[in-house]
Formats: structure tokens, C-alpha cells, sequence
């Protein structure tokens, strides 16, 4: 991959089975796509829960990214950007 | 009538030692509720995948020891669990059912949930279907571990949108695809429910489909008796003849001899104080004229409780001619038991065992074949399934 950015992702307690209980990951992308494409390489299975079939986030999953709330797999990732993807509040 | 088989063995000592064990499947995950031999002593075990809906847990008749599992959280998307040592150990599967992605800009469906799982054939090892919300139909041909959508059920649903708009709906659980009934003698028969949608026949192994909703009411429409749209809530297949099809329907309990087209409502004739609507309904392992349904109360608001607060199942041993209520054991009031379409199972014992799971996560058996009732088990979450397994 290209002039991929590597940034650290935080993951909530929803998806740590899949990244071996580690709340805090590295990974590689320009895109968000591109980031959960690395991701889902190295933790499989772990795209498909919070993302599906249509590539749409899933409703009561929130990605940020540098601090803002995205909905869009192309939405572009740049050096030092933090992403978070967490779990809505949504439910009590 | 004619059709039906009854042959009701005594001869059942080497069956007479078999352990019952029953997969049950919550709101926040699955149990395993293990039964002695006697059926009389259960000890829950568990929990499984805490915290995950789990609509459905199905051991593999054919080779005894691969469980699969539909879960999905709040939060995170669908997908269904394996184990091939029997549940001690658990793996994703590595494609879950989900649609194919849509042409770039076109909005597509997404799986919300697995509800319904079946082994396939007893001649096609590895062959598992999957119903799923919204309306589809899946298969994996290497024992769940991968899931392709049918695409002659799934594009036979969306021809049923296009011909009559409004007639396929959502229930309050979403639009769900359910009993997913295979036939022992043919391996390219099969049938499927949709609710709201109606009952569906495959001869080919699921490329096409036809509707056999003949003499099923439909009172939310104002065409009562449509071609589709109706709601069956639950459908089985007569292990004893295969060709005795019984439905808990959301308008009444019916009853179809194949090869007739036209159901029967075989519900008018339980008590109309009670009803003929539920969810569950059963067929006795061996005796294709015995039938067990748990009614619950379809008035005014759908209260979908046990009528009155009087739980009760109701026994027909006639084909549903006639119906015998049995409620000994159960609260005589006050008990406001709702019990899922896929909560109520049988075993094959002689006599027969059954079991139900109500929505307080209780579980309640009956050791004769539905005459009394004990309460084996309390404070699971809510019970959205129940499979019996004999070891």
C-alpha cells in the first residue's frame, strides 16, 4: 500500500475479541476503507460486524476520525489522525 | 387425513436411556440446559456468546457434534457462531450470509439478523440453510462455515414485492424468514415461511418457488384469503409423514395433506374463549395426528400472553378435529406466559417430552406428552428458541 498513513485506532469493548483484548491497534490506509481493509486483514472478521455488506456503517457504530464523527468509508485518514471506532451510545 | 401415518412404538428401551439436553437460545446469548436420563433433573450451563441475541442454536444430526449459532448485539452485525466439538469450543464463520454488494450508488440490502438455521439433507452432509431479516434465504455448503445467498429465493421475494406492494411486511421483529422445512424423502423439496409473507414450495432445491397459501386468512388485509401476505408465525413437518403439514399462523391453526393445496383451519375448534392464535406449534415425533399448540391471546391489542393468565397447552390427537387443554402444573392464574414461535419443541422419548420457553426465561417440560407440567429452569434472559438434543 502506497503513502499509507499509519495511525493508532481505539477500539470499544464491542470488538476486542477480535483484536485480541487490545483496546489500542495500529493500522495502515488512506481512506477509512483502506484502514478497515488492513484491519479486517489482520483481525478477520472484525470489518463485517461494524460495517456491512451495502459498506455502510452500521447504524449504532460511530468512527472519528481526528475528532470527527464520519459516515463514509472515503473519508480520507491523514498522518497523525486518531480513529476511534466505538460503539453508539444507543440503548440507555 | 387419509394420508397421515400413525405408528406409535412401544419398542423404545435402547432410546429409553438417552439423555435430553436442550440448546437454548436467549436475548443475551445461549444455554445449554442438561437433562438427565430420567428428564427430571437439569442443570443450566452457559451462558454462551453473553450479551448477543442469539435467535437459534442447532446441532448437526448428521454427524452428532457441529453446533451453529445465530447471534447478533446491538451493535455489531450479524453472524453465525461454530463449533465442531460440540459446543466446548467456538469459531466465527468466516462469510456469514449477507447480500451481495449493490452496483456503486445503488442502495442494497444488509442482513440484520440470522433467525432461522437448518441442517440440510440427510444425503448432503456440510449442507446448511439459513433464513435471515429481511426476507432471504442462505446456504453453506461446508457446514456454516461460508454462506451464499439463493438467489432464486431471493429474487422470488423480491418478484412477490413487485407483483402486489404492501403484501410482504415486517413483523415487530422485522421481516423474517422461518421454518425452513426439508424433506427427509427429497433432498430438492423443501419449504419456507415468511412472516408476513406466507408459506412457499422449492422442487429444485430452492430455484423456484410457489406460493401454498390456500384457505389461510389474512384479516389485515382487506383481500382475506391472497394469494401471499399471510403470516405464519410457525410451520412443521409430520416426522411421522412428511406430508402432514401443520401452521401456527398469525389468523388461526391450520392444517395441510400434500399434494392438496388448500389448508385446513383446524384452530376453529379450540375453545373460543382461547383462540387459535400463538406462536409455536409441534408434531408428535411418530403420531402424524398428534399436534400441540400454546395459544395466546390475539384480542384487541395482541396482548400475546396466555389467555386469561391461564397458560395452557392444548392437544389434538385427532389431526386437530378435537383438542384437549392441559394445564396441570402451570399457574392456575395470574400467569402471563408468552411463549416464540420457535420456543417449543418436543423429543423423541417414548412418551414424549416437551419443552417451552417463555419470555421471563423460564423453561417448563412435560415428561406425557403435554398432560402436566414442571418449570425446570428460571431467570434466563428472554427465551427466543429452544432445540432438544438426545445424546
Amino acid at each position: 500500500m502506497s503513502n499509507a498513513t499509519t495511525v493508532k485506532v481505539y477500539v470499544s469493548s464491542h470488538v476486542r475479541s477480535y483484536t485480541a483484548g487490545q483496546s489500542e491497534i495500529e493500522a495502515q490506509g488512506r481512506t477509512l476503507a483502506e484502514l478497515m481493509a488492513d484491519l479486517d486483514r489482520r483481525y478477520p472478521g472484525l470489518r463485517f460486524r461494524v460495517i456491512d455488506e451495502q459498506d455502510r456503517i452500521r447504524q449504532h457504530m460511530n468512527f472519528f476520525v481526528g475528532g470527527e464523527l464520519v459516515r463514509s468509508l472515503a473519508h480520507p485518514i491523514s498522518p497523525g489522525d486518531d480513529v476511534h471506532i466505538l460503539g453508539a451510545l444507543s440503548g440507555g | 387425513m387419509a394420508r397421515s401415518v400413525s405408528h406409535r412404538s412401544r419398542n423404545t428401551s435402547a432410546v429409553r436411556a438417552r439423555r435430553v439436553d436442550l440448546l437454548v437460545a436467549t436475548q443475551k446469548g445461549a444455554f445449554v440446559l442438561r437433562g438427565d436420563a430420567a428428564r427430571r433433573a437439569w442443570k443450566p450451563q452457559g451462558p454462551h456468546f453473553l450479551g448477543c441475541e442469539t435467535n437459534h442454536v442447532v446441532l448437526d444430526p448428521r454427524d452428532g457434534k457441529t453446533l451453529l449459532a445465530a447471534a447478533v448485539t446491538g451493535h455489531l452485525g450479524p453472524t453465525v457462531f461454530r463449533s465442531t466439538d460440540g459446543g466446548k469450543t467456538w469459531a466465527e464463520a468466516r462469510q456469514p450470509p449477507a447480500f451481495p454488494k449493490a452496483l456503486e450508488g445503488k442502495g442494497g440490502p444488509a442482513v440484520k439478523r440470522t433467525f432461522f438455521l437448518a441442517p440440510g439433507h440427510a444425503s448432503q452432509p456440510g449442507v446448511w440453510w439459513a433464513g435471515t431479516v429481511p426476507h432471504a434465504l442462505f446456504r453453506s455448503d461446508d457446514g456454516g462455515a461460508s454462506w451464499e445467498p439463493v438467489s432464486g429465493f431471493n429474487q422470488f421475494v423480491a418478484s412477490l414485492h413487485a407483483k402486489k406492494a404492501g403484501y410482504l411486511n415486517e413483523t415487530p421483529g422485522g421481516a423474517i424468514t422461518h421454518s425452513i422445512l426439508v424433506d427427509p424423502r427429497d433432498a430438492k423439496h423443501m419449504y419456507v415461511s415468511l412472516s408476513t409473507g406466507g408459506f412457499f414450495e422449492t422442487r429444485d432445491t430452492g430455484r423456484s418457488w410457489r406460493p401454498i397459501n390456500a384457505g389461510v386468512l389474512a384479516d389485515f388485509f382487506p383481500e382475506k384469503y391472497p394469494e401471499f401476505g399471510q403470516d405464519p408465525h410457525c410451520a412443521v413437518m409430520s416426522p411421522a409423514n412428511p406430508d402432514r403439514l401443520y401452521q401456527q399462523n398469525h389468523c388461526g391453526v391450520y392444517r395441510l395433506d400434500r399434494p392438496g393445496e388448500q389448508w385446513e383451519r383446524i384452530g376453529t375448534r379450540l375453545p373460543p374463549r382461547v383462540g387459535d392464535i400463538g406462536f409455536p406449534v409441534v408434531a408428535h415425533p411418530r403420531d402424524a395426528d398428534t399436534v400441540w399448540v400454546f395459544p395466546m391471546d390475539g384480542t384487541a391489542v395482541w396482548p400475546r400472553t396466555s389467555p386469561g393468565g391461564k397458560p395452557a397447552v392444548f392437544r389434538s390427537r385427532n389431526g386437530g378435529r378435537s383438542w384437549t387443554r392441559h394445564a396441570r402444573g402451570f399457574p392456575p392464574v395470574q400467569g402471563w406466559f408468552t411463549v416464540f414461535r420457535q420456543a417449543m419443541k418436543s423429543d423423541t422419548r417414548d412418551p414424549v417430552g416437551l419443552y417451552l420457553g417463555t419470555t421471563a426465561g423460564e423453561i417448563w417440560a412435560s415428561r406425557d406428552e403435554g398432560a402436566s407440567w414442571k418449570r425446570v429452569t428460571t431467570h434466563l434472559p428472554r427465551i427466543l428458541a429452544i432445540e432438544v438434543v438426545e445424546r
